[in-house]
């Protein structure tokens, strides 16, 4: 089935090894190439294996080690005409722990649901799979959801069997002055509609013919892509909320239309957590690593 | 996809009365709720021993929550008295996840059925578990939008099920199982707490809590409001049934769809035996001479739509299509959807008696795993009909029989165990959407070692510590040590 493979089965191999370096005591973190958050200073520090073990176009899935870098993952997949919802840079593994979705998660859902199935090394130094290799797939609790941004406090992922989708026939940003829930009203699914508190910018994807219709009926111009978004920091908004920016400084901030992402220059604002939800994260991370060994500190 | 299993039930063996600690557990919740949402009789206590599954258990009181704070103080007493109980929506799940675990309390939240609001623009809707998945996208039709997993069930089922089981539907092929329609939950723990889990953002902090409770199968806790993503309707949608002389060309025919960069709102396929039981129960026109039909959907913008219609239809003559009947409108359209949806009504003209299986394989393992289907029903001398998620390589081979008939709940049994495994053999899964519930508890380890299923058990006693939220279902024995209760009459693969 179109597998393109360096060897039939190499990461369980990997998997093994990853786990014995992993070890069952000390405190230990990992880190991916760095992009997004790094490992844990002046702890021992372990790294995922790395490498494509197959892809299935027709399955639409791909397995690979988790310190593939995701441009590594996207170039063997746009060989097939598809792709993965996790947002470029670094690797798939730094990608899942971190959680973070990038800007088309308006059309394409969050980085949390594509991942299928995983071996992770536990605090044990165990090496546990969590999920199946199918898209549908209820057996079990999910633990793939819980271990996706939980910045390896629960876990190091080993390998990961990723969920992938098509990539569009044609695809298009374009720009608008028009307000912002008017647009994303008028628009058939878009991919990302991003607001800076004057500006609008879309993108769609699908046939050439539907984007150059949705286009000309909602008046927007083409453009090569979005505002350079702001990296001082990332808030979480309920996308109602978002309707308080209108107050905002236009262009100190583009946020995620329909999301609730808003990449803003000024810090986000604290926010309180329930304390049963804390003390839920506890009772998890507890449970999964009761010395806390895992990436210490990044628990918190 | 649910469907109700109509295998008979294992008879009820003795209806024990309330003993002195069962009277002072219904007294107190007696205190805690109006008198009239505790009910006890054995009348009222036997219509909840099952689920649509064929096995049974024995509660000792039902509650009828109508609050949050109903579910909350239900679940104290629960706590007091150390009684497990089973939260509990419309008892359409075939797996046995609803039926109550010895002496349970089952909370009934069919009363909390309130759509709470609706924002079409941001697409978040807020209701109660209890409101049955068919009247949400029907009662906000008009507002352009719906909540897109639609389980066989739909008109029955409920959201808060939906939740509980991380429920499917032919729709999930483009769009996805319930928990990624879910933004939130607002929980009672099994310790009493009320909380909330993820929230109408998109990255609340911490770990994401409300992934791990969708699909936990009533053993994480009670959810009480739910905030659901909303889709946009279709703009333009092309129904299509192709047929075939072989199930080998149809299966081939949905992986090269999907490896074609085409992912179609829904690809369900019916064998003959199906589209003849169907038939003679709607008079679709279906193709009955045909050894399989696939109901293929597109949806999207019209020239989208158009595009992925004629690649299907190249395809479709390269595996070598028989006849190809596009839904000329709305009407046409809903009876092909008749058909497929009716499947399991119009079964018993055939047997009394089926029982509904629920396995995935890879896609291209399709052909391959339904020539092994057959052969298996053929050895056990079982009707077989498979009617099912094609386009997710998601299985619900049906097996028929008269129950009257000596030995042959044996037959079932073991030509459903073997499919089971020929599923997971093939690279497979245990349960694409009905969940493991009790049915298929005992064959995770098929799927799970030891360490996996540790791992699970870890998670549940994180959010359950006394095991009192629907213990036995899930995890095999051995990784929950302390859910000692028994499994229930009639459990079996």
């Amino acid at each position: 089935m179109g597998m393109s493979s360096t060897e039939a089965n190499f990461l369980d191999a990997a998997s093994e090894r990853f786990a014995t370096e992993v070890g069952a005591e000390g405190e230990v973190t990992i880190a991916g190439s760095g992009t997004r958050s790094g490992a844990v200073d002046g702890v021992r520090l372990v790294h995922a294996p790395v490498g494509i073990e197959w892809v299935q176009p027709a399955e639409m899935t791909i397995k690979c080690g988790a310190g593939t870098p995701v441009e590594e993952v996207d170039a063997a997949l746009r060989e097939h005409g598809q792709r993965v919802v996790i947002p470029s840079g670094g690797t798939i593994g730094g990608a899942l722990a971190v959680g973070q979705s990038g800007i088309d998660r308006l059309g394409y859902g969050p980085i949390r649901d594509a991942l299928l199935q995983t071996h992770y090394v536990s605090a044990a130094g165990e090496v546990v799979k969590a999920g199946g290799p199918t898209v549908k797939n209820v057996s079990g609790f999910d633990l793939c959801r819980l271990l996706v941004g939980s910045r390896g406090t629960l876990g190091f992922f080993s390998d990961v069997i990723l969920r992938t989708r098509p990539r569009a026939q044609a695809e298009q940003w374009f720009m608008s002055e028009r307000d912002p829930w008017e647009l994303i009203a008028e628009l058939y699914r878009p991919i990302s509609v991003l607001w800076d508190g004057a500006t609008v910018w879309v993108h769609l994807e699908g046939h050439a013919d539907d984007i150059a219709a949705e286009a000309s009926t909602t008046g927007m111009v083409e453009t090569d892509g979005p505002s350079t978004l702001p990296q001082q920091a990332r808030w979480s908004m309920s996308p109602s909320e978002l309707e308080s920016l209108r107050v905002a400084t236009p262009g100190s901030f583009v946020a995620e239309i329909g999301v609730g992402i808003v990449h803003h220059t000024r810090p986000a604002p604290n926010r309180e957590q329930d304390a049963a939800v804390v003390e839920m994260n506890r009772r998890i991370r507890h449970e999964f690593d009761p010395a806390g060994r895992l990436n210490p500190g990044l628990a918190d | 996809m649910s469907a109700k299993v109509s295998a008979p039930v294992s008879t009820f063996q003795s209806e024990s009365q309330s003993n002195s600690s069962g009277t002072e557990l219904v007294d107190r919740l007696r205190v805690r709720l109006r008198p009239d949402q505790v009910r006890d009789s054995a009348t009222e206590v036997n219509l909840y021993r099952h689920d649509a599954s064929n096995m049974s258990g024995h509660a000792s009181v039902v509650c009828f929550a109508e609050s949050r704070d109903d579910v909350q103080a239900v679940v104290q007493v629960a706590n007091e008295f150390n009684v497990p109980f089973v939260a509990r929506g419309s008892g359409t799940g075939l797996s046995g996840g609803a039926v109550p675990p010895d002496g349970a309390i089952v909370i009934s939240l069919s009363k909390m059925n309130r759509i709470l609001s609706v924002d079409p623009v941001n697409r978040i809707a807020w209701v109660e578990p209890g409101v049955l998945n068919l009247d949400l996208s029907t009662q906000i039709a008009h507002l352009g939008v719906h909540f897109a997993p639609d389980p066989s069930s739909q008109q029955t089922c409920s959201i808060g099920g939906n939740v509980a089981n991380n429920s499917g539907g032919p729709h999930c092929l483009a769009d996805g199982v319930t928990s990624a329609h879910i933004h939130a939950i607002e929980v009672v723990l099994p310790d009493g707490t009320i909380t909330m889990l993820g929230g109408e953002d998109p990255e609340p902090d911490g770990l994401d809590l409300r992934g791990a409770f969708i699909g936990s199968e009533g053993m994480f806790g009670v959810a009480t409001k739910i905030a659901v993503k909303l889709m946009a309707n279709p703009f333009e949608v092309a129904t299509l049934l192709l047929d075939f002389s072989t199930v080998a060309d149809g299966a081939y025919l949905v992986s090269d769809i999907i490896a074609d960069g085409i992912v179609p709102a829904a690809v369900e396929m019916m064998d003959q035996l199906c589209l003849q039981v169907v038939e003679e129960y709607v008079h679709a026109g279906l193709p009955v001479e045909q050894a399989a039909a696939l109901l293929i959907e597109v949806v999207g913008l019209p020239a989208g739509v158009e595009a992925d219609v004629a690649r299907i239809l190249e395809l479709a003559q390269a595996r070598n299509v028989g006849g190809i009947r596009v839904a000329a409108d709305e009407a046409e359209r809903a009876l092909l959807w008749k058909g497929r949806k009716s499947a399991f009504g119009a079964i018993s003209r055939v047997k009394p008696n089926y029982y509904l299986h629920d396995t995935v394989v890879p896609r291209h393992r399709l052909p391959g795993v339904l020539d092994e289907i057959y052969e298996i029903a053929d050895r056990y001398e079982l009707f077989i009909i498979n009617v099912f998620h094609a386009g997710d390589g998601n299985l619900h081979p049906l097996l028929v029989f008269d129950a009257r008939e000596p030995g042959v709940m044996d037959r079932v049994r073991s030509a459903g165990d073997e499919i089971v495994r020929a599923s997971v053999a093939a690279g497979g899964v245990l349960s694409g959407e009905h969940g493991i519930g009790l049915e298929k508890r005992d064959l995770m380890p098929l799927m799970f070692s030891d360490v996996d299923l540790a791992a699970q058990a870890d998670l549940r006693r994180a959010f359950d510590p006394a095991l009192l939220a629907n213990p036995d279902k899930v995890l095999p024995s051995p990784a929950t040590c302390g859910d000692i209760h028994s499994a229930p009459e009639g459990a079996w693969v």
